[in-house]
């Protein structure tokens, strides 16, 4: 199937277009929230998260007993906020370290969740199959009306992180001086985690509880190595977000057997690997050519350097010496000496003479005065 | 009780042993949330090794699984070495990676393979007495058990060597270093432990639920003693008694035995957390009302002191002057009465000698701060003490 046939059966197909709207969506709230989780240095609130709203789906489906989305996600939201709430009680009241406090909820309401999840499956109750759909999430259970609530859940999260803009770009960077200018941090605070709780609850159904926490970490982790503004973050990860829903529900529509999650997480892992090998400013690559840079421009300094002690004895500082003498010497390569002639710090005399430019000299008794201006 | 139910029950807390002993480490390392990425990124591991050796309790699974599992501590390493990202972010990002990879093996070869994510993440530990380790045609027990109890004893083995080692090397990292021990030697050795016990352990507990088993009663235990290896026992007897009491739980219920040892997990830590003598949060409240108490007792005193006016020590203007509610006023009054600080006089308070001496250490402690002033008052006063 190419792509132009693929985009046509997007646009006709009612289940492949609920399926990548959705997706799509989702990242694009998960990227922009994500973002936040990141700089707040809560990366792994996401995952502790998600597993603690699954006791909250097998609670909601045991009162209510009916498999509406809607009602099952707001169990697993309560559940969510009621786990997020219990580890910071544990890391403020107790000495035990925001690790083992994520960990400790995560695997407990994960481990109660399952008990209830068996515990239901055991009830003659036809309508609870699927309920385990929320350990993968399953995209394909999408439909229309949950679309929409992720479209109107994104515009509200959208529209607060627009008015309080700078009130959450303030806590992130500064606590201390938000808390002095007057603003209740405790509130922003409040606000930010609770919104990404609910953006991980819009998420179980299609990515699942174990593979959401790399739905709100992934794009942002990309986003974060090509920019340094916090605007610039939060847009650039909503759209990998996106671009990685779209993409992995297309990779797992056109092949059997692939739960959409899984996909999904590993289009994004690939984006944060291309970002953290090939972006300019931090990429792994870049900042090995510059390294290199670096040291061949050191070396070519150390040559002049060593040329210029040697130059500065001689009343004449055109006087021409042997190229051998360099020879004794470190930063000297036939290259760096070629390259000294180009910017024209050096002649050459004959092709194993050398002798100083004005030019050169001057360069070279202001060489470190030089690097003291540029580090000011 | 048939030997079946006998055997899973052996099985459960052998396995509550094993992962109490690195978990306790885990914990005080600050590093519980590693054990979670390798119990889901030993995944891809299990699955490989389950396509070359058709046999999920093969040895060569479980190093090919365990390897992976120090594979995941090392790239989160790497991650976080390069400086593009935090430590707890590369954490996040390196297993949903490695897990989905390993999802997505199962998903694509799920026709010809009996394993399903299910069971790797859930694990079924009531079958486990059905799969029976024959040697030379002698039934010896279920495989299960030969397996998590080789682990155990291997454990229980480098424990013992270098327990000194892990101390030290837990509390102090330099220190080790200087004393000629390698931390990281210690760390990878940890982590391989690690990663082995949740390997052999996923099948009976599930990959996930093994961090509980790891986590809770290693956090409950350090919530109750600071002790290195009161902890550790501590550790291991709640995990033993959450695996066997879990076990019956799902029995009543039938349910997932490994979904009923976390919850019966989660509820001991629940009580742990609330009732802790000295750690839980019911303890703290009360220490730290009380503290608010004395803290005002000081202040009380300290003005009693500044003030000669009869006008500033009467027991009405107290009130307003120092801003207390009437409650707060009279149990700060009463504190003070009682261990024979004051003297109520016709409604006017003066401090007695005991009161004045109190006053005058308590200014020295404010003023130069030094926790040496305050040594011998902690056995003559009630308040510096804890």
């Amino acid at each position: 199937m190419d792509l132009n046939e693929y985009l046509k059966l997007v646009i006709s197909d009612y289940t492949l277009r609920t399926i990548t709207l959705g997706t799509a969506i989702l990242g694009t709230v998960t990227g922009m929230l994500g973002s936040f989780a990141v700089l707040r240095k809560q990366s792994l609130l996401g995952d502790a998260i998600s597993h603690a709203a699954l006791p909250g789906i097998a609670i909601a489906f045991l009162i209510t007993g009916v498999k509406d989305s809607n009602v099952l996600l707001l169990g697993a939201l309560i559940s969510g906020l009621i786990g997020t709430f219990w580890i910071r009680n544990i890391i403020t009241k107790t000495h035990l370290k925001s690790d083992t406090a994520l960990g400790l909820i995560l695997s407990l309401f994960f481990g109660f969740g399952m008990l209830l999840l068996t515990f239901i499956q055991k009830q003659p109750n036809a309508n609870q199959a699927g309920l385990d759909n929320y350990l993968f999430g399953q995209a394909s259970t999408l439909l229309e009306s949950d679309v929409w609530l992720m479209t109107i859940v994104t515009s509200i999260c959208l529209l607060i992180i627009l008015v309080f803009w700078k009130e959450f770009k303030i806590l992130l960077f500064d606590a201390d001086y938000t808390k002095t200018l007057g603003f209740n941090t405790k509130i922003i605070d409040i606000l930010i985690t609770s919104f990404i709780v609910i953006a991980i609850v819009l998420g179980l159904q299609s990515v699942g509880v174990i593979l959401m926490s790399a739905m709100l970490l992934a794009p942002a982790a990309a986003a974060r190595q090509w920019t340094n503004s916090l605007s610039n973050m939060v847009i650039l990860s909503a759209i990998f977000g996106a671009t990685s829903g779209v993409i992995g529900t297309a990779v797992s529509a056109s092949q059997n057997n692939l739960s959409t999650g899984p996909v999904i997480v590993i289009v994004a892992s690939i984006f944060v690997l291309f970002s953290f090998v090939f972006s300019p400013k931090r990429g792994l690559i870049f900042k090995r050519i510059r390294f290199i840079k670096n040291r061949r421009n050191l070396k070519l300094q150390k040559t002049l350097a060593f040329m210029h002690d040697i130059a500065k004895t001689h009343k004449d500082i055109s006087h021409p010496h042997t190229v051998k003498i360099l020879n004794n010497f470190q930063g000297y390569t036939r290259s760096s000496l070629k390259k000294l002639v180009d910017k024209n710090y050096v002649v050459l005399h004959n092709k194993n003479m050398w002798s100083l430019t004005d030019e050169g000299f001057h360069t070279a008794a202001n060489l470190y005065n030089q690097l003291k201006n540029n580090n000011e | 009780m048939n030997s079946a139910q006998l055997e899973i029950q052996l099985i459960a807390a052998l396995v509550a042993i094993a992962c109490a002993i690195p978990g306790t480490f885990l914990v005080l390392r600050k590093m519980a949330m590693i054990s979670d990425a390798i119990s889901h990124s030993i995944l891809p591991g299990i699955v490989i090794g389950f396509f070359i050796t058709h046999n999920l309790n093969s040895p060569l699974l479980i190093f090919l699984a365990a390897f992976t599992g120090v594979l995941t501590v090392f790239l989160v390493e790497y991650i976080q070495k390069t400086g593009l990202v935090k430590k707890d972010t590369a954490i996040g990002l390196v297993f949903p990676a490695l897990f989905s990879i390993g999802v997505i093996m199962i998903a694509k070869h799920a026709n010809d393979v009996h394993l399903d994510v299910d069971a790797v993440l859930l694990g079924e530990i009531a079958f486990a007495p059905l799969d029976r380790l024959h040697i030379s045609g002698v039934d010896v027990g279920p495989k299960a058990l030969w397996v998590i109890g080789s682990i155990l004893i291997t454990t229980l083995i480098l424990l013992f060597l270098f327990f000194k080692e892990l101390k030290i090397s837990t509390f102090d990292a330099g220190l080790t270093a200087s004393l000629g021990f390698s931390p990281v030697i210690l760390h990878y050795g940890l982590m391989t432990v690690s990663s082995i016990t949740t390997v052999g352990a996923f099948d009976a507990v599930g990959a996930i639920l093994v961090v509980a088993l790891m986590i809770a009663p290693a956090a409950a235990a350090y919530l109750i003693t600071l002790d290195l290896k009161k902890m550790l026992v501590l550790a291991i007897i709640i995990g033993i008694g959450s695996a066997i009491s879990g076990y019956w739980l799902a029995h009543a219920l039938d349910a997932s035995i490994s979904g009923s040892i976390t919850t019966i997990l989660g509820l001991v830590f629940l009580l742990v957390y609330l009732f802790a003598p000295k750690k839980g949060v019911i303890a703290v409240y009360f220490r730290e009302k009380q503290q608010r108490i004395e803290v005002s007792l000081l202040t009380f005193l300290l003005h009693l002191n500044n003030h000669n006016e009869i006008e500033e020590r009467h027991v009405n203007h107290l009130n307003e002057h120092i801003n207390w509610q009437k409650i707060r006023a009279k149990t700060v009054l009463n504190l003070a009465l009682q261990n024979n600080m004051i003297t109520i006089d016709k409604d006017i308070v003066s401090l007695t000698k005991k009161g004045v001496k109190f006053t005058t250490q308590a200014i020295d402690y404010i003023i130069t701060n030094e926790d040496s002033k305050i040594e011998h008052m902690k056995a003559d006063f009630f308040l510096f003490r804890g």
